[in-house]
């Protein structure tokens, strides 16, 4: 059964080259269930595999396809690892996936390039498989590559409009710099070890010199917080959302913005060398998700609030990975793709029923027209905010708020941070409910169709009941999440919880409720409108990151390549040649053709000749 | 003699293609064709039938010439060298069928001159005997000139001089290096040759005059690959040289450069070499990151490709200075993806040219709409050029970082820069062409089916080079071991 694994990342490459290639011959609905279908094939894949592991657990999967390259012991082959992590990852993967390219046949009926959408969306998942499926560094930078450019091509997908691809270009070359960072990182490490594959790297990773293990370690972060959006690389996200809403839920929220996340948990051996950058990781996730938090309370823009929310989400989740909470990382990531993708998906319905508005404050009493939408949307911002005791959200939240503490690496200052981000998640999460959906009536469009109802569907139950698989001790301790995940992902070290455990779900608790009533004051009773000026507009526009890499690096660049255009090196032969010619206007200049002034220069060379003799 | 033919091939194709144009240019061009396609089948042919193994020299033909003064007609080859030949052959067709429709004057003359550059580009990479190396070189020269100074676009009379200015003074270098090793080889040891492997048996090691005659050795190959700064002819040459023409200075006679550092700069001063290696490595370095922000910097379509290629060749050059067998494969990698890649892009802008009728690329924009398969095409290429894993241009810098690496990290750091500048003016380039409103005046054509065919078979060799280059590494490889050993290293 495990033998199938190679069609999980073949399947949707296969649809893209069909799409790519003779696509242009086949009818549109031809093309929408061969970009859908492919992808529904490599989630029923995906299925098949998790069906096989549960019957009987092989440890870890190997399948090699061939070798891709082979120098010494430099060699990376075409080769899939699966195990518990792995799996978990390929499941949300195809799974979500498949959910969000139903809903983009919808979403993209009457786009005229219906077929060149679902051509990247595939190439897409075919990448991102790869990228969680990599047996070795080389191929998951392939994967890695694979979905930011993926992510580039859909970003611009309307590429008439220059916004459009000018922040598609954006997100490619600030990610671009993230991942040069990881690729020095993966030199580094076959450098000292003499391997990239994964396994064998972090077996020998204990052998690193401390030096080494912070670089490296060190590297590896600078990849990952480019290609998941943390501070100092986040500012591409938030224009991100120029691209389909689809494509902002499958790309910018529930799958490659937490390949960073993917990244550091997958090489969690190398890290746990690096104090250090441990502490960075942590420490860079937790101002990130608090930054972002208070933009995302800012934003207009119905779609720019959910990229903060992604982008603080993941910063939650690197929180968690920076003290050792491997397992508390993925469970959030797991359950942050169902509700984010959720919230992207219903939010696409409620622009599209609106005719394109994504402004909030132009919203209003949605719950009306769009009762189905209002549940989903609902049940995905409880889930957001960590509504206690039913949500999804809740559980993994808790369990990253209660590790920031106890667990050895964390603090309390951590837990207070993730506590105060959490608030204003519910209070960001029920302005955005309050806005849209409560309050005066807009005129908008009903929508009704499976294509919608049944992702959205799915993703809300998910988003509830995605939270069961790891309860807090005090709940019953009920985790098969954590005993699937340990052999892959240690649990981190942890003071004794005992009654503190049952002080902090609590504070959780609160710190959601809260929100939610606070949010209730504030823009259900009174619709407060946030003005455009003074902290708010400062928060809006990512607090002022943007136009400081404007300042610092974007024209300077620009006044370098100008100031360079014409090649500084030429000057230098202009210049030779300039001589060249005018050693030749003198030269030239002599051959006068006047007989006297040939006549006296004879002389004078004689004189000079001459007088050398004699003073010899 | 089967190395003869891959020489005689297109040079007496060239003479015959000139002479058909009496039976139409049509004639001119099938001639033509046929000669590319067949030496390319004949290197094809050697590889297929040669067994692998670990034998370093494939074939081997030597006659003597003027035995006065030691020169024979030596040719030989080994892997590297083969590989070499094959992307003669396939770039040779390309520029053919590149030409079959933009060229409509003096077309025999044309195709003539083609071939002999082609004619001299194989004879370089065969040649064993420095004389003959030095003949080889100025077959490829002289006919480059006229390629650009007779078929070139508006400017072409400058560049076509600049180029030959340029190469000419390499040429000089190493003629004098040539002649300076010879007679001092001859000086100290009593043996007068020009023949590579008896040289090579005859170590100058530290010898003081070593010094200068490898620096001879050294420029004339640095002109050509180029190396900054002496790179700028190539940004005029290309710009103003005929689609063929750009094709082959990208496509091969950069690799010459290459080539003369890795068979003869390096195994013949290999104390030195290593001496200068420093001084090599930051050339490398500033020619990746320079290149990059002037590609950036460009307007005209083709002078923005000719300085992604200085680029791409600083990563060359940092491969081969850092003596290393990972970063020589890569090298090898580099030299066939970045000919592929970048010939591809050279008959792109030569297709667009021809519907756009300019190079400028503000006066264009969203194309994308109108030509969404040459778009698609441009867009795999693009991405070849900014390195994206899977294509051949990211296998070889990726050998070439990591062989750095290990024995410059500082270097290969530094370099590894290039992969954010190539991105920029990558992407760049394609938001210029095929991105944004449709600009105004532009013809409505997409790509004929002539033209899909050359670039699907561009990109399919991009991808096999990406994603299963095993057989080209393993073809090279022992090659590369004999030329990077020091002077004993195995004769044939």
């Amino acid at each position: 059964m495990f033998s199938l694994l190679w069609l999980a990342p073949t399947l949707p490459l296969a649809g893209f080259l069909i799409l790519a290639t003779v696509g242009a011959r086949l009818p549109r609905r031809v093309n929408t269930a061969l970009g859908v279908g492919s992808v529904g094939l490599a989630a029923l894949v995906s299925l098949l595999l998790a069906a096989a592991w549960a019957a009987a657990p092989p440890g870890a999967y190997t399948q090699t396809l061939w070798t891709w390259l082979h120098v010494g012991t430099f060699a990376p082959g075409i080769t899939f690892y699966l195990d518990p992590l792995a799996l978990v990852m390929l499941l949300v993967v195809t799974g979500v996936g498949f959910l969000i390219h139903v809903y983009a046949a919808w979403y993209m009926q009457d786009d005229p390039s219906i077929r060149r959408f679902f051509a990247y969306m595939n190439l897409f998942v075919a990448m991102m498989v790869v990228l969680v499926l990599a047996d070795n560094l080389p191929l998951l930078y392939l994967g890695w590559e694979g979905v930011g450019l993926c992510s580039y091509l859909l970003i611009g997908f309307w590429y008439r409009e220059p916004g459009n691809v000018k922040a598609a270009m954006k997100a490619f070359l600030i990610t671009r710099i993230g991942d040069t960072a990881l690729i020095i990182g993966l030199f580094l490490l076959f450098a000292q070890l003499g391997t990239v594959q994964i396994q064998a790297l972090l077996a020998a990773a204990p052998g690193l010199t401390p030096a080494a293990a912070t670089w490296a370690a060190a590297l590896l972060l600078g990849g990952a917080v480019g290609k998941s959006a943390q501070l100092p690389l986040q500012t591409w996200l938030p224009d991100a959302m120029a691209g389909p809403t689809p494509v902002s839920a499958l790309i910018h929220a529930a799958t490659m913005v937490t390949a960073g996340v993917y990244l550091i948990a997958r090489m969690h051996g190398i890290f746990t060398q690096a104090p250090g950058v441990m502490t960075a990781v942590a420490v860079i996730g937790a101002v990130t998700m608090l930054m972002a938090a208070c933009s995302a309370l800012a934003q207009r823009d119905l779609k720019r609030v959910l990229a903060y929310s992604t982008m603080s989400q993941v910063g939650m989740m690197f929180m968690a990975l920076g003290v050792g909470a491997w397992t508390a990382a993925i469970f959030h990531f797991m359950t942050h793709a169902f509700f984010k993708a959720l919230l992207f998906l219903g939010a696409g319905v409620v622009i599209h029923a609106l005719g394109g508005e994504q402004d909030v404050t132009k919203m209003g009493g949605l719950r009306k027209t769009l009762p189905g939408v209002y549940w989903a949307l609902l049940i995905g911002a409880l889930s957001l905010a960590g509504f206690p005791f039913v949500t999804a959200g809740f559980y993994s939240k808790d369990a990253i708020l209660y590790l920031s503490w106890t667990a050895a690496r964390g603090a309390p200052w951590l837990w207070a941070l993730g506590w105060f981000t959490a608030f204003l998640t519910a209070v960001y999460a029920f302005r955005m409910i309050f806005l849209v959906f409560h309050g005066p009536a807009v005129q908008a469009h009903p929508v009704r169709d499976a294509r919608v109802s049944v992702p959205l569907g799915i993703l809300a139950v998910l988003s509830v009941i995605g939270g069961f698989v790891l309860l807090p001790r005090v709940l019953g301790g009920f985790a098969p999440f954590a005993a699937f995940l340990r052999p892959v992902l240690p649990e981190p070290p942890q003071r004794d919880g005992g009654i503190f455990e049952v002080v902090l779900l609590a504070a959780s608790a609160v710190a959601s409720l809260g929100g939610i009533g606070v949010a209730y004051l504030l823009f259900a009773r009174r619709r407060t409108t946030s003005p455009d000026a003074g902290l708010a507009r400062f928060w809006r526009q990512g607090w002022g990151f943007d136009a400081l890499y404007d300042r610092l690096v974007v024209h300077p660049y620009l006044w370098l390549a100008q100031e360079c255009r014409h090649d500084v090196v030429d000057a230098f032969y202009h210049g030779l040649a300039d001589v060249c010619l005018m050693l030749n206007g003198w030269l030239s200049a002599l051959q006068n053709g006047r007989v006297r002034w040939y006549a006296g220069a004879l002389v004078a060379g004689a004189v000079l000749l001459l007088a050398l003799l004699v003073w010899r | 003699m089967i190395l003869l033919a891959l020489i005689l091939i297109p040079l007496l194709g060239g003479l015959l293609a000139w002479w058909a144009e009496r039976f139409g240019t049509r004639a001119t061009r099938w001639v033509a064709l046929v000669a590319t396609v067949l030496q390319l089948g004949v290197a094809a042919g050697i590889w297929a039938v040669h067994p692998g193994g670990g034998q370093t020299w494939w074939l081997d033909y030597a006659r003597p010439w003027i035995p006065q003064f030691g020169i024979g007609l030596h040719l030989a080859l080994d892997g590297f060298s083969l590989l070499l030949v094959l992307l003669t052959g396939v770039i040779g067709v390309l520029s053919v069928a590149a030409s079959w429709e933009g060229i409509t004057v003096k077309v025999g003359f044309f195709h003539f001159n083609l071939l002999w550059t082609l004619a001299g580009i194989t004879g370089i990479f065969l040649s064993f005997d420095l004389f003959l190396f030095y003949v080889c070189w100025e077959v490829m020269l002289v006919p480059l000139y006229f390629l650009i100074d007779v078929w070139g676009h508006e400017e072409r009379h400058f560049a076509a001089k600049k180029f030959f200015i340029f190469t000419q003074t390499a040429g000089l270098f190493l003629l004098l290096g040539m002649l300076g090793l010879v007679l001092t080889v001859a000086a100290r040891f009593h043996v007068l040759t020009f023949d590579y492997f008896t040289l090579m048996q005859h170590p100058l090691g530290l010898y003081p005059l070593a010094r200068w005659l490898m620096l001879g050795f050294f420029l004339a190959f640095a002109v050509k690959l180029p190396a900054v700064p002496l790179h700028t002819w190539l940004p005029d040459a290309h710009t103003q040289a005929p689609v063929a023409g750009s094709v082959d200075l990208a496509g091969l006679v950069l690799k010459v450069g290459a080539y003369g550092l890795m068979r003869l700069t390096l195994p013949l001063f290999p104390e030195i070499s290593r001496a200068f290696a420093p001084i090599a490595l930051t050339l490398a370095v500033l020619g990746i990151l320079y290149g990059a922000v002037l590609a950036f910097a460009q307007t005209d379509l083709k002078r923005l490709v000719a300085y992604t290629s200085i680029s791409h060749m600083g990563f060359v050059l940092l491969g081969i200075f850092s003596f290393n067998t990972m970063a020589w494969l890569g090298v090898t990698i580099i030299l066939l993806a970045h000919g592929l890649s970048t010939g591809a892009l050279f008959i792109f802008v030569g297709i667009l040219n021809d519907r756009v009728k300019t190079r400028d690329i503000t006066r264009m924009g969203g194309l994308w709409a109108r030509a969404p398969i040459l778009g698609g095409l441009t867009l795999f290429f693009a991405l070849a050029a900014l390195g994206l894993p899977g294509l051949g241009t990211f296998v070889g810098e990726l050998l070439v970082l990591q062989g750095t690496f290990l024995v410059q990290p500082l270097f290969a750091v530094l370099a590894s820069l290039g992969f954010i500048l190539s991105s920029i003016y990558a992407l760049w380039m394609l938001q210029r062409v095929f991105f944004g409103p449709p600009a105004p005046h532009v013809e409505a054509r997409d790509v004929k089916p002539h033209e899909t065919a050359m670039l699907a078979a561009a990109i399919a060799l991009t991808l096999w080079l990406g994603l299963y280059p095993q057989p080209m590494l393993d073809t090279a490889r022992a090659g590369v071991a004999q030329m990077l050993s020091t002077p004993e290293g195995g004769t044939p």
